[in-house]
């Protein structure tokens, strides 16, 4: 008796905990966030929480167009906020003016002042602050306060996104200069966003941080100082769970609301999800920018014959991939260029499955059927690529062993030779240590130029002590040419031609197998209304204060 | 005594400073280092950027340097940063310590008080009921992954009865003590059945092995009753192997249980040595494994004292 009284005292409070649901949200997600500071480093869970204490002066929406957040207005040529000017140095650059919006203040009261705009831009160009993406900051040569909220940044570029500054957040003055005066060298060990996360003065969104748990969970609560519409929850519990299975048990058994598409399951994963459970959640398939391709060795003397590489393409039946994996919800790629971005070109080059024509191609570049169900060129080699992956990811090892098959009924070895993220990201595609082809993703935001992964300067190399993203070797002068053409060119209609060139050029080098784009798999409860993804870098937290439970 | 004492804990700080040399350079080699991994998830991260971060890091400088200068701070008291974690590598090691210590302890305590008495009933009677139930107690914690058997109490307890959390420690907004048990049952059981499945067969073995020796046939002789028998005589004679298997476990309620943290999303040491080992984090790596080093090993310290406290043939001065 007595051990069923006590079975009691411990199980009952569940009951009285899921009461308080419709106020809390609890997310569930799979990463916690390596630090709280916004600029020291890049990372989605950390973007995912700072979404809601704190905001950027602009960002893309969930319609992929720029737009103001603290600002109150986007400076452009056109309304003379932005203006041409040359540097001291000569250059050629431009003068944007932003006001921050009305109304803005710290959570410990202290209004949002462009004194804060000034630090940051001293915290972000200094080398020994350990902000990660400092390009923004170096490019500015000179930011002016005109007021208390009134500032402009002289930017030494003038290029397409010149008044996009999604990477400039704010850290507040009048907390963190003393921390950094101290020693700017270790600031990033010591900043207040990490040694003391839930002091108010760090937070100026809907929401504050109220206490951390590192690694398992941040909970935040309204920010009274917030100086836009207050949000309906006054409680969001943010909790990592890694293993996804058990990140599906803590949803069916209430111990969190929801799981974030971004961090939470694989679309397959959500599609089983959904077909068991679909009753009780709401399951948002947002389509996004996430680019799943296969990089292509381009001096392995096999791939580096552009008919080869067509071949493999017009051997994969993606679209039935699409279908059969992934329930029509990852629409197949063409280039890296998704079909939503403004820039996409409808018209160009693809090539869908067509394994008469890729037969054709391999005949006419010397691979003829052989011995064994292989083809093999005129000195009976067979022709075998070394198809490699990120090993433990079962979405990708899934669709793998589909490209193998595929390619083996044309006579294509695929030797499968997968790596752990850490070894594959950390060694073997930094390094170019492949010799075939790697299939992985690139993440991106709206009319991304691919600068990094395609222009020739960023072919990793020891000399440039193995920066860039150009694993493949593409070198090419007139992408190198349409990159640049791109980066200046402020007529959007000219710039789309450019844009189109550049797919057109894409499809017919290939120097990337494109495969298709990622969907992020939101799981709601049926009371959760007003969160709307993204699809791309900037996180739904955005908006975080028009979510509300209903019913 | 006094002198195996001390040099043991003079082989300890020989051991510990070995470890070091060899866990960072094995960090060290493996790939990748903790820049590379950030330009993967970040393609717009310049090279430039790229080569300024690993000069403020250090990366750029050799390994060797880099131990001896993480050794001489260590040696101040100064463990370094968490780059996971963004907190200093101390303020991270207590509360997982403590987290991983609610969860192994009681664990390593019902897994004995479950598996010496099983055990020894079982070894009284081979073939009877308690020693088909150590049988299947055993290979059940043998066959069953840990991470299965989790998944099966989470889906049992938390998904269909909704008695219990399927998972976490209830986080920073649990206060009472009774709700964070609740937090503690599944993960608790779960390595409770292990426990106990991997102790049960030593200690039947063990038991029935004392069972086996003339002294206990000339203790029945002269009418010694059954309970006394067992655990006055034989238990005690099968004492000293069972006592050293659990003081080796004692390393254990260190280290942490990985599996069983991951799926519960405990946030023990286990989950914290795995991640910065994966993550690259030098610094929190090397502190949480030379802890889980010191205590194993003092854990043997432990096991050869006691072996020597209960058996008599064994002296540690020898």
């Amino acid at each position: 008796m007595r051990s069923w009284a006590l079975m009691l005292v411990v199980v009952l409070p569940l009951a009285a905990e899921a009461q308080d649901g419709r106020r809390t949200l609890v997310i569930g997600t799979s990463q916690y966030p390596s630090n709280l500071h916004p600029n020291i480093d890049s990372m989605a869970a950390k973007s995912f929480v700072n979404g809601m204490t704190m905001r950027p002066f602009t960002a893309y929406d969930e319609r992929w167009e720029l737009v103001c957040h603290l600002c109150e207005e986007l400076p452009t040529l056109e309304n003379g906020k932005a203006v041409r000017e040359t540097t001291p140095d000569g250059k050629h650059g431009v003068a944007t003016t932003y006001t921050i919006r009305a109304g803005a203040t710290w959570g410990d009261g202290v209004p949002v002042t462009t004194r804060d705009v000034l630090f940051t831009w001293e915290v972000g160009r200094h080398p020994q602050s350990g902000v990660s993406n400092a390009e923004l900051y170096r490019r500015l040569w000179k930011v002016e306060a005109l007021d208390q909220r009134t500032f402009v940044l002289h930017d030494e570029k003038l290029d397409y996104n010149y008044n996009a500054i999604n990477d400039f957040r704010l850290i507040p003055e009048h907390l963190e200069r003393p921390v950094f005066e101290q020693d700017p060298a270790t600031y990033r060990n010591r900043t207040l966003f990490d040694t003391d996360p839930t002091n108010p003065g760090l937070a100026f969104g809907p929401y504050r941080i109220v206490a951390v748990r590192p690694g398992s969970e941040i909970v935040v609560e309204r920010n009274p100082k917030f100086f836009g519409e207050p949000p309906w929850f006054e409680r969001i519990v943010v909790r990592a769970i890694e293993n996804t299975a058990a990140l599906e048990a803590n949803l069916l058994s209430g111990e969190i609301d929801m799981i974030d598409g971004e961090l939470g399951l694989a679309v397959d994963q959500a599609l089983a999800f959904e077909r068991r459970h679909g009753d009780r959640f709401t399951v948002l398939y947002k389509p996004g920018l996430t680019y799943e391709h296969m990089d292509v060795r381009l001096d392995n003397p096999v791939l580096a014959d552009v008919r080869v590489r067509r071949a493999l393409l017009l051997g994969l039946d993606r679209e039935a991939i699409n279908q059969r994996l992934f329930d029509g919800r990852q629409p197949v790629a063409d280039s890296s260029v998704h079909p939503l971005d403004w820039v996409h070109a409808p018209g160009t080059t693809r090539w869908p499955y067509d394994p008469a024509r890729a037969a054709a191609l391999l005949d006419e570049a010397g691979w003829r059927p052989g011995a064994g169900g292989l083809r093999r060129d005129a000195a009976g080699a067979p022709l075998r690529v070394v198809l490699m992956t990120t090993a433990g990811n079962r979405t990708r090892e899934l669709v793998q062993q589909i490209i193998q098959s595929q390619w083996r009924q044309l006579g294509i070895e695929a030797v499968i030779q997968n790596e752990p993220p850490r070894v594959l990201f950390g060694e073997t595609l930094s390094r170019r240590r492949f010799d075939g082809l790697v299939l992985f993703a690139w993440i991106s935001s709206p009319e991304n130029l691919p600068r990094t992964t395609l222009h020739s300067d960023a072919i990793p190399s020891e000399a440039n002590g193995w920066s860039g993203q150009n694993y493949t070797g593409y070198a090419n002068p007139r992408m190198d040419e349409l990159i640049d053409a791109i980066t200046v060119e402020l007529d959007r209609e000219k710039r789309r031609a450019l844009w189109a060139e550049l797919q057109e050029l894409y499809a017919q080098d290939l120097p990337a197998l494109p495969l298709y784009f990622r969907a992020s798999p939101y799981i709601l409860p049926r009371w959760l209304e007003g969160l709307v993804p993204t699809g791309q870098m900037a996180p739904p937290t955005y908006r975080v204060e028009t979510w509300r439970a209903t019913g | 005594m006094t002198a195996f004492l001390l040099r043991r804990f003079g082989a300890l700080v020989l051991v510990l400073l070995a470890m070091s040399i060899a866990v960072y350079g094995l960090i060290g080699l493996m790939p990748g280092d903790p820049i590379d991994l950030m330009i993967a998830s970040d393609p717009n991260l310049s090279p430039a950027d790229a080569l300024r971060l690993k000069a403020l890091y250090g990366l750029d400088r050799p390994l060797l340097a880099r131990w001896w200068a993480w050794l001489t701070a260590a040696l101040q008291g100064d463990l370094g940063y968490s780059r996971l974690y963004g907190q200093p590598v101390l303020a991270l090691l207590g509360p997982r310590l403590l987290a991983t210590l609610a969860l192994m302890l009681p664990s390593l305590l019902l897994g004995t008080l479950i598996a010496v008495p099983l055990g020894v009933l079982a070894a009284r009677r081979p073939g009877g009921v308690a020693d088909r139930a150590a049988d299947l107690l055993a290979f059940t914690a043998v066959s069953l992954p840990s991470f299965w058997l989790a998944l099966l109490l989470i889906v049992l307890f938390a998904v269909q009865l909704g008695w219990l959390p399927a998972g976490g420690d209830g986080g920073a907004t649990v206060t009472s003590a009774v709700e964070r048990i609740r937090f503690l049952l599944l993960p608790v059981a779960t390595l409770t059945i292990l426990t106990a499945g991997a102790l049960v067969r030593y200690v039947r073995g063990a038991v029935g092995e004392a069972l086996a020796e003339d002294f206990i046939r000339t203790a029945r002789a002269k009418g010694c009753g059954e309970v006394r028998l067992l655990v006055d005589h034989a238990l005690r004679f099968a004492a000293p192997p069972i006592l050293t298997l659990l003081a080796l476990h004692l390393g254990a309620l260190v280290s942490g249980a990985l599996v069983v943290e991951t799926v519960f999303a405990w946030p023990g040491m286990g989950k914290l040595v795995y991640d910065a080992i994966l993550g690259n984090d030098f610094n929190l790596a090397l502190a949480a494994l030379l802890l889980v080093t010191m205590a194993t090993l003092l854990a043997n310290l432990l096991a050869d004292v006691l072996h020597a406290a209960l058996d008599p043939r064994v002296t540690l001065d020898a």
